[in-house]
């Protein structure tokens, strides 16, 4: 059993840096979990602490039943995959996948044999004799992971392995990833900013900022429910319209209104949003809940506004507009016809808005 | 390289490397043509009409054959290179952990100590003969070898620590985590990665360290008084000048055939030197 538990794990750095706080995640055994944030938000350095690169400054990180804070990285049972891949230079893709096991003096035989089959599911067989400056970088890429999984390790720690490839084969390789790990069934967890990457990827997502953990959950989770504006913003692209509204109460019925838009409550938010009456507080509504207005949208969820961009992408439409002072993009089927600079009506799903508080921007 | 029109290359670029060549290699060229002249040649004036001063009508060896034969030179080319591949090899080990260690480890005071090895390299020789000859005297080290074997690595180890240090601060960190996490210590890690990865620096950096203590003079000067255990350098100059009486064809002939192991040593590594000096480490 692999499972990762971290607990109150805290990172200070000398000069007084805090960037991990109080991290608490239990990463269930052959769990693909995703950790995803801005830059400088304590991601790697959570992953570097798991992997004993770094030291803790307190809290307990646990693999299995085993407290891990002291041993040193070699005695984890765990491969790293870096951002810069770490191949080294001087040796063959062979040596380079063999090291980690004649380093724990594993007999010839199983060392050709693990790496023969790593190099066969990771299609490398043909450039086992090569240098690393003789290959490719999404070849490099390969040798990185096969050199992981040739160890079997207890647990997969990767580094943002991905962002230094082009966009086409980021694609491609993040569908091997996935895959790869279906075969492995180990325990994996893995450090990205690219929001896509950690929801294709990823089982369970934990998003951070500034070292807090502000949320853990299955990427549709996410999504779907995001627990405070940050994550609102920061799961979803083009990222989650926000625009300020106020809450106001008359006559029993609650409404939120900004300028240009007075939207009746949805029944499923009334309770939770009666407190809140007579506050400001923000309206959350995802590009892909807004659509030009129809004759079956309510009234109360269209509004009117002027055209600023259109960003033709061909299977889509990003419409960009403003409502209530604030930018907003909508995504749009792209056989709408709409120009720069017309007037439109547009609609919003009133099933699919979040409201945030102002102050701590917390979802109500 | 951007193309540019056929003569300007020729005078930006041709015309000027062809005089940076000349200029440079001139003085080998002299010595070469004096060695290999006859003495009869050698000592007669420009203005006589048959005077060749750029080239040698009757070329001789007997320069070498005297040079060799009569003077203890075979000794000091000996000497010279036992003193400099003992004082470079010490200087490299040095050079390397402490290059290391001021790339790497964190500790108080590696700042300061880092400095420090510097400016210890900065003391002119002409200073620090006077102390050192002091304490050579008391380990009763004189005319010996080991007295420069072991004065050299004081000016050597900081100038290898400190082009080591440069080089491996080039060197991803991500190898050597990659190392330990993959079952290395950090001194394995070290050895298996880190040292065979910055061959190109540690080459460059024993080239140079060879070819100062190659060179060196005054130490050499002042610590070995037999001719027989003097090195080239100083061999040459105390003992083919007597007096005021030069012999020309016999120091050059020395300079000559000293300066050959250096030359030797250079065109050898010199892709590695300069792979050494620029600093790249490719994954």
């Amino acid at each position: 059993m692999a499972n990762v538990s971290i607990r109150n794990l805290n990172k200070k750095y000398d000069g007084g840096f805090h960037a991990v706080k109080d991290v608490n995640l239990e990463i269930r055994d052959k769990e693909f979990m995703v950790l995803v944030g801005p830059s400088g938000c304590g991601k790697t350095t959570t992953l570097r602490m798991v992997a004993g690169l770094e030291e803790i400054t307190s809290g307990e990180i646990l693999i299995g039943t085993r407290v891990i804070n002291d041993l040193p990285p070699m005695d984890r049972d765990i491969a790293m995959v870096f951002q810069n891949y770490a191949l080294y230079p001087h040796k063959s893709v062979h040596q380079n996948m063999a090291f980690g096991l004649q380093m724990r003096k594993y007999p010839k035989q199983e060392i050709e044999r693990r790496v023969r089959e790593a190099a066969e599911v990771l299609g490398i067989e043909s450039l086992l004799e090569r240098k690393p400056r003789q290959l490719s970088g999404g070849q490099r890429q390969r040798v990185a992971v096969g050199r992981a999984i040739v160890r079997h390790p207890q647990v997969f720690l990767f580094d943002e392995p991905l962002s230094n490839l082009d966009a086409m084969l980021r694609v491609q390789m993040r569908v091997e990833l996935k895959r790869l790990h279906e075969r492995l069934e180990t325990t994996a967890i893995y450090v990205t900013h690219d929001q896509v990457e950690a929801m294709t990827l990823g089982d369970r997502v934990v998003v951070m900022k500034d070292g807090w953990v502000q949320q853990v959950g299955e990427p549709l989770e996410l999504y779907g429910k995001p627990a405070n504006r940050f994550v609102a913003g920061f799961i979803g692209s083009p990222a989650m319209n926000f625009v300020s509204v106020t809450i106001s109460e008359s006559l029993g019925e609650l409404s939120a209104s900004a300028e240009g838009l007075r939207l009746k409550m949805p029944p499923r938010l009334a309770d939770r949003m009666r407190t809140h009456a007579g506050k400001r507080v923000t309206l959350g509504v995802r590009p892909e809940a807004l659509h030009p207005a129809t004759g079956a949208d309510p009234a109360d969820c269209c509004f009117d506004t002027t055209v600023d961009v259109v960003e033709p992408l061909g299977n889509e439409i990003l419409v960009n507009f403003r409502l209530g002072g604030a930018p907003m993009v909508a995504r749009v089927d792209p056989a709408v016809r709409v120009k720069a600079h017309q007037s439109v009506r547009f609609a919003l799903d009133p099933e699919r808005i979040h409201f945030f508080d102002e102050k701590n921007e917390a979802a109500i | 390289m951007l193309i540019e029109r056929k003569w300007k290359k020729w005078i930006f670029f041709y015309l000027p490397m062809a005089v940076f060549i000349l200029f440079t290699l001139f003085p080998f060229y002299w010595m070469a043509v004096t060695a290999l002249r006859p003495d009869a040649e050698l000592y007669r004036t420009w203005r006589q009409a048959s005077a060749t001063p750029f080239w040698t009508l009757h070329p001789t060896l007997e320069h070498f054959r005297e040079l060799l034969q009569t003077t203890a030179f075979p000794h000091w080319l000996w000497n010279t290179m036992l003193i400099a591949i003992v004082s470079t090899a010490i200087s490299l080990i040095c050079g390397m952990f402490a290059g290391y260690a001021l790339a790497r480890l964190k500790f108080r005071g590696s700042e300061f100590l880092g400095t420090a090895i510097f400016i210890t390299y900065l003391v002119p020789q002409t200073l620090l003969f006077i102390p050192l000859a002091d304490i050579i005297r008391d380990m009763q080290l004189g005319n010996t070898p080991w007295a420069l074997m072991l004065t050299y690595p004081t000016f050597l180890i900081p100038f290898c620590t400190w082009l080591l240090m440069g080089y491996f601060k080039t060197i991803p960190k991500e190898l050597e985590e990659c190392a330990r996490i993959d079952g290395a210590t950090r001194f394995g890690a070290m050895v298996r990665i880190i040292f065979p990865v910055a061959i190109p620096g540690i080459l460059s950096a024993g080239i140079f360290a060879f070819t100062l203590s190659w060179n060196e003079f005054i130490y050499a000067l002042i610590f070995m008084s037999s001719a027989e255990l003097k090195t080239v350098p100083v061999g040459v100059v105390s003992e083919l000048i007597r007096g005021d009486i030069f012999f020309w064809g016999q120091l050059m002939a020395g300079a000559l055939l000293g300066s050959i192991p250096v030359a030797l040593v250079y065109s050898f590594f010199v892709e590695y030197y300069v792979t050494g000096l620029t600093g790249s480490v490719k994954g």
